[in-house]
């Protein structure tokens, strides 16, 4: 990206020149703005026109994702970071994936022992 | 501001960049995140702490509508509403979703505003943004009333499976309270900028920290934040 970070503003500060400061054009969050309005609509959509199975599935994580990356990447000014922070941000989180699996894998193992049991209860 | 960077008084060696950017920071001395100031890594790493609280919730909330034997509510019937004597599903949280947005845009808007020092501008979106999370708090303080109303408790409900309303309460009052919290400090990050505090490095009257614009941008990233957290409660909660 060709956003030159801090300086670019500099000349009201050049005797405390911020490095620090994350500068962007107005524009750019014109339109990640407008993209995730987009995204939004569509989300909605998903359920608006009853998409089922795999294909509501596959449609929603795709927005969502797109959405929370376009937040963390331009928003929340990730994208302009050192790699330090990033990696020290974002992998604990993409940890999270073995609690999600974690928790299906009980998920499925609780039902099947409840489907066993009212079986039972039935007979 | 006044804090002495090493950049004030002598050019520093451009920092490494990608894998060996990461090795030279994390094994420099004092601090590891270059380029940052504190109270930002700080902000970045509460965060990361809220994120596992919000994935506990969500990821139980997965693991007990997989597991119930119930019938799950029809989420989109139930959030539904009947406007102009249609019944459109699920548009109060499509409506809310977009203030949410909306608001997460004027905020970004208010930190670049904010380091140009146009304080008048950062004021009045900060204001527009605290407004549109005061409005995203009135709709959800709407929805569970309406919820309420038509019977659904922690404990159980009329629709189907009891998980239901324990989810819901859990999930969306945790955000709600991310919300108000949010609304009220962006309140008073909004008043000290009008006042100048930030230009004229005022200290703050909790911490005594010298005032910065940095502050705007620390403010920023945990609205995002709350902003985040409602994408994935959208798509799984409502959506799923």
């Amino acid at each position: 990206m060709a956003h030159a970070q801090g300086q670019q503003h500099a000349a009201q500060g050049q005797q405390h020149a911020h490095a620090q400061g994350q500068q962007h054009p107005i524009g750019i969050y014109l339109k990640i703005w407008g993209l995730l309005f987009v995204l939004s609509a569509l989300s909605y959509a998903v359920d608006y026109f009853h998409f089922q199975g795999y294909q509501r599935w596959f449609l929603i994580i795709v927005f969502m994702l797109l959405k929370a990356g376009l937040i963390v990447a331009v928003f929340m000014h990730m994208m302009w970071e050192r790699l330090a922070l990033m990696y020290a941000i974002l992998v604990p989180t993409l940890l999270l994936m073995v609690l999600v699996g974690i928790g299906a894998l009980e998920a499925d193992y609780t039902f099947f022992t409840r489907g066993v049991f009212f079986v039972k209860q039935l007979l | 501001m006044a804090q002495a960077h090493p950049t004030d008084t002598l050019e520093p060696a451009p920092l490494p960049e990608g894998v060996q950017g990461i090795v030279s920071d994390w094994s420099s001395d004092q601090r590891a995140f270059k380029n940052v100031p504190w109270g930002k890594a700080m902000m970045w790493i509460f965060l990361l702490s809220d994120t596992f609280i919000f994935s506990s919730f969500l990821i139980s909330y997965m693991t007990v509508r997989m597991s119930t034997t119930e019938p799950w509510p029809n989420v989109s019937e139930v959030f539904a509403l009947t406007l102009f004597g249609q019944k459109i599903p699920l548009i109060l949280i499509a409506i809310m979703t977009f203030i949410l947005i909306s608001s997460s845009g004027t905020m970004a808007m208010a930190v670049k505003f904010g380091y140009e020092k146009n304080r008048r501008m950062t004021f009045i979106l900060l204001l527009i943004t605290a407004a549109l999370g005061a409005t995203f708090v009135g709709m959800q303080a709407f929805e569970w009333t309406k919820l309420i109303e038509d019977g659904v408790r922690p404990w159980g409900n009329p629709m189907g499976a009891a998980q239901f309303g324990s989810s819901f309460f859990m999930i969306t009052g945790f955000h709600g309270t991310h919300v108000s919290i949010g609304v009220i400090f962006l309140i008073i990050v909004a008043i000290k900028v009008i006042r100048g505090d930030l230009d004229h490095e005022r200290p703050g009257f909790l911490t005594g920290r010298k005032g910065n614009y940095e502050i705007v941008e620390t403010m920023g990233l945990y609205w995002h934040f709350v902003d985040l957290v409602w994408v994935f409660i959208f798509a799984v909660f409502y959506l799923w």
